[in-house]
């Protein structure tokens, strides 16, 4: 399981990517959270429901929000081990705060009150461009500081007999190298660690540590670094740049593209590996879209060098879990084999906007949905340090972490995409609207269908105008009525004002009689 | 003189069917994209032609064409239309097929008319050489109609849906029962809605076409006191109906097997009908469209959704037992009801089902030829088409206009065709008033 909270992005052109801080620690905006399940698969969800309350609760985000269906994802093979316990959530507008490094710092068992915590100033964290908080705990027996010079910047800086160092490679304190001309170090390292040979490029990295522990009240440990001559270097790349976009305009369907440049690093290592001119630069994409963001999986399109080109010919493989409305997000994974002198590669995919229900909207809708990162990953590429250590017993697990062989990922930015919104303020309206209409639609039919003509009545009325007597006609009346005729006025006027009085009074007494016996009835 | 007029007529029709099958395939062929597939009038979720290619790859790829709320049409459309290349040539193919049977079941209806007439003895009192050619004239409003012409060029499946239908009508007019039967099963298959013209089917096999009411005839006869039995229409006969009965079975289980064979791994029969019959049912996708129902179901509180359902869909169902006790002499005219009632208040309506009634309402042009607010509701069709592309550019590409506008549009399109239909029944009841008049001596009221 790996958890992390993270706010900025890891600026890959400026910070590099090939290292294991970039590969494995630069995470993407927000909470990601990856967990692997053993139990069997039907209790994946329920368990997963239940680790992200659990997280929520400890952690005091709001990681819950990760339990329902449509907001986490199952991947098939960009997470080791590839199978379908692996259950992948990301939350990318979570804003981390100093709420959410306290309960990080409460698993430590001096908290910040003492050790590595001390160091954790608030304001000056969260000052900066990229702070990454991640759940990945593996206790060390003792706290140490380390100083990792990049193999970028190792090869610019001129090291004194930087031959011998590569034979004498046992970690062992050397004068050689921590003395520069360019830098000074206020404190001086404890052990140096040199890297093994790297097959990926010429320099070595260098780490220096310096033990706490050494160190107490009296004489605190204060390190720090003076450059002595400007220096600038250039940190190991991934071997493609990768990032993403939105294209389109209007609210009603766009598309996303994800574009591959090659990197300086692509150029100087590629030429020198491709021997026979058939090698092949494997690159995995993983993208999760939300389900209001209906991707069209036919119209998936490769640019390679700025040409489109046939989809069978660069995707090796593709697994693809459509999103169902409401109920799972969009799943893509591509497996893509680019030649490895590549100068730009570009995947397209076509959407279109859903619309919501007026309760599905965040509280500020028009900002817009985010779409989460999506993972570039390298397998060809293993970015990890090797540093021998004399001490095995003693390995420590930041050492051991570096030596993990995992491959190179990168991940891309994380899109906004505005949807339409409905009028907020409408529900009544529309509904009494809609209803009117509606009620127009059915009274104004039924009455057509029913209507009887004019001559008909008087028909009847004729006919029954040839009785005698009063009380066929009031008869007649009653059934008349009865039938939802239309009373036409008769052809004798005298006789029905009288009728109409009698009419009335007998009404009034009906009404009275009723009113008198109810009364009676319920006193 | 006559047949000379009759030549010149059916001259000009092939002129005109001609010139519109010429324009369709200048739009098709236009080399400016015209957009008008992403139009949402024309197409909506269950006709929408770039969803049945998304469900194309899917099944291409092994999976279920429903395994993303893609898709809900029918696997069967899949298989026929998926793998061309040149769909907007099977809709242009659809709509002169169509074209053709609407003129062939007009001739029909008028030589019935006709015939019905002579029998009551009214063909000195109405003036039947100026009659004119409803079969013709229902033909070339279908073809010619703007609706019709852009649902075809913009890659709709609802000419298909629309032959279905006017296959079924026609078989049962001409009494061609397994016709009929197959153009009932193919069209409730594709739309759940056209599953309400059984009833004028049956009305249609038993009685056969329109007629006035059968009280008339029986008036008629005891007037003149010559019961001339073989002139007066005949009793309702149950032999072609169980007929029909037995066909539709029959076409029904080859459909049902056809796609059960389709979607063997994929979940069989059930999730055909859960992701089509309970899609259109449901209303799960709140993509604007002509109708009513999109905006209501995005704004109804989650409380009353199902209540709501039921009563739109009740709305449908309840108006088929007034209308077919009422109109139950002239069946055509009760399908044309049906046809104009399901497309105003079903889930996904579109300009294309538009097209299918107004183009049945041509059969009608002599019973309805007093018909009121017949220049009303033409302009308001006109204003309505000409408004509502432009409404829905306010609200989502400009984002200077609201929901509100293109709902007002779409409630204004409701009441017109409301306004059609009320006075549609009202003039097809006057007109036989207007017959039972002239035959029982009546003076003819100026309000009837």
């Amino acid at each position: 399981m790996e958890l992390s909270f993270t706010q900025g992005r890891w600026n890959y052109e400026s910070w590099g990517g090939f290292d294991p801080i970039s590969s494995s620690n630069a995470k993407p905006p927000g909470v990601e959270l990856w967990a692997v399940f053993d139990v069997p698969q039907h209790h994946i969800d329920a368990s997963w429901k239940n680790l992200t309350h659990t997280l929520s609760g400890l952690f005091c985000a709001s990681i819950n929000f990760l339990e329902s269906t449509a907001t986490y994802s199952t991947p098939e093979w960009s997470f080791p081990p590839a199978s379908g316990n692996v259950r992948y959530g990301t939350l990318p507008c979570e804003a981390v705060c100093t709420e959410n490094l306290t309960p990080w710092l409460k698993l430590l068992p001096c908290r910040d009150k003492a050790g590595i915590a001390l160091l954790l100033d608030r304001p000056s964290l969260y000052r900066g461009f990229y702070h990454s908080q991640r759940g990945r705990c593996v206790l060390a027996k003792s706290s140490s500081v380390y100083l990792l010079l990049d193999r970028g910047l190792v090869a610019e800086l001129k090291f004194p007999n930087k031959e011998n160092g590569k034979s004498a490679a046992n970690g062992l304190t050397s004068e050689n190298f921590w003395s520069n001309p360019s830098f000074e170090l206020s404190v001086n390292p404890d052990r140096i660690f040199l890297e093994e040979s790297s097959s990926h490029s010429k320099s070595l990295s260098i780490l220096y540590m310096f033990q706490v522990e050494k160190y107490s009240e009296s004489e605190p440990f204060d390190i720090g670094l003076m450059w002595k001559v400007p220096v600038a270097w250039l940190c190991q790349q991934t071997p493609l740049h990768a990032s993403r976009f939105l294209m389109g305009s209007g609210n009603e369907r766009g598309a996303i593209a994800i574009s591959l440049k090659s990197t300086q690093f692509t150029e100087g290592f590629m030429s020198a590996n491709s021997k026979d001119g058939s090698c092949e630069l494997r690159v995995d994409v993983f993208q999760v879209v939300p389900w209001y963001v209906k991707v069209y999986f036919h119209s998936l399109r490769v640019f390679v060098d700025q040409q489109p080109r046939a989809v069978s010919d660069f995707i090796e493989k593709i697994h693809v879990s459509p999103s169902k409305d409401k109920m799972s997000p969009g799943v893509m994974e591509v497996v893509l084999k680019l030649p490895c002198r590549v100068n730009t590669a570009a995947l397209t995919i076509e959407f279109d906007k859903g619309f919501l229900r007026i309760d599905e909207y965040p509280p500020d809708a028009n900002q817009g949905f985010d779409i989460p990162s999506a993972i570039i990953s390298f397998p060809n590429f293993h970015a990890s340090m090797v540093f021998l250590e004399d001490d095995s017993l003693n390995r420590s697990p930041l050492l051991s972490k570096f030596q993990e062989k995992c491959p190179v990922m990168s991940y891309t930015e994380v899109l906004l995409v505005p949807l339409t919104t409905p009028d907020f303020s409408m529900p009544y309206n529309v509904i009494t609207i809609k209803c009117t209409v509606f009620a127009l639609y059915f009274g104004s039919l039924l009455n057509v269908l029913q209507r009887r003509v004019a001559e008909e009545e008087r028909f009847l009325k004729a006919k029954a105008a040839k009785k005698t007597g009063r009380l066929p006609l009031l008869l007649s009346k009653l059934s008349a009525k009865l039938r939802g005729r239309r009373r036409e006025p008769l052809h004798s006027p005298p006789s029905s004002s009288s009728f109409i009085n009698s009419k009335l009074v007998l009404k009034v007494i009906l009404v009275a009689g009723l009113a008198v016996g109810w009364q009676y009835f319920f006193s | 003189m006559e047949k000379v007029k009759k030549k010149i007529g059916s001259f000009s029709f092939w002129n005109w069917v001609t010139a519109s099958i010429i324009f369709r395939l200048i739009l098709i062929y236009f080399p400016k994209n015209l957009n008008l597939s992403s139009r949402p009038e024309v197409s909506t979720p269950l006709t929408s032609f770039r969803r049945l290619a998304e469900g194309y790859w899917l099944k291409q790829s092994f999976m279920s064409p429903y395994a993303g709320s893609m898709y809900h049409g029918s696997p069967l459309l899949l298989s026929l239309l998926g793998p061309l290349t040149i769909n907007s040539l099977v809709s242009v193919i659809a709509d002169v097929v169509s074209a053709m049977l609407i003129r062939a079941t007009g001739q029909n209806l008028r030589l019935a008319y006709l015939r019905s007439l002579e029998s009551l003895d009214l063909v000195k009192q109405i003036e039947v050489s100026e009659f004119l050619f409803s079969g013709d004239i229902a033909a070339l409003i279908y073809l010619c109609n703007p609706f019709t012409i852009v649902a075809c060029v913009g890659l709709s499946t609802s000419p298909i849906e629309n032959m279905a239908v006017i296959l079924c009508l026609y078989g049962a007019c001409s009494r061609l029962i397994p016709l009929a039967a197959f153009g009932w099963v193919i069209a409730t298959h594709l739309s759940l809605y056209p599953a309400i013209l059984i009833i004028p089917v049956i009305f249609l096999l038993g009685c056969g076409p329109d007629s006035p009411p059968r009280k008339l005839f029986l008036q008629r006869h005891q007037q003149k006191e010559v019961l001339n039995q073989s002139k007066l229409p005949p009793r309702f006969s149950w032999g072609p109906v169980i007929h029909f009965a037995f066909w539709a079975f029959l076409w029904s289980v080859y459909v049902l097997v056809l796609c059960g064979i389709s979607l063997k791994q994929f979940g069989g029969l059930w999730e055909m009908f859960k992701s089509t019959y309970g899609f259109i049912l449901t209303v799960e996708d709140l993509s604007p469209n002509i109708g009513v129902l999109w905006y209501f179901f995005a704004e109804v509180f989650e409380f009353f959704r199902n209540f709501f359902l039921i009563v739109f869909h009740v709305n449908i169902l309840f108006m088929i037992l007034p209308l077919a006790i009422r109109l139950r002499h002239r069946p055509c005219y009760l399908a044309f009801v049906y046809v104009a009632i399901c497309s105003m208040l079903k889930s996904y309506p579109s300009v294309g089902d538009s097209a299918l009634y107004l183009g049945l309402l041509g059969w009608f042009v002599n019973e309805l030829a007093d018909m009121q607010f017949s220049l009303f509701l033409f302009c308001g069709y006109v204003g309505v088409s000409l408004l509502s592309p432009v409404m829905h550019n306010l609200w989502i590409w400009r984002g200077t206009g609201n929901a509100n506008f293109y709902f007002a549009t779409a409630m204004v399109y409701a009441c017109l065709q409301i306004v059609l239909v009320v006075e549609g029944v009202s003039a097809m009841l006057n007109h036989d008033r207007k017959l039972r008049n002239l035959i029982t001596g009546k003076p003819q009221d100026a309000k009837s």
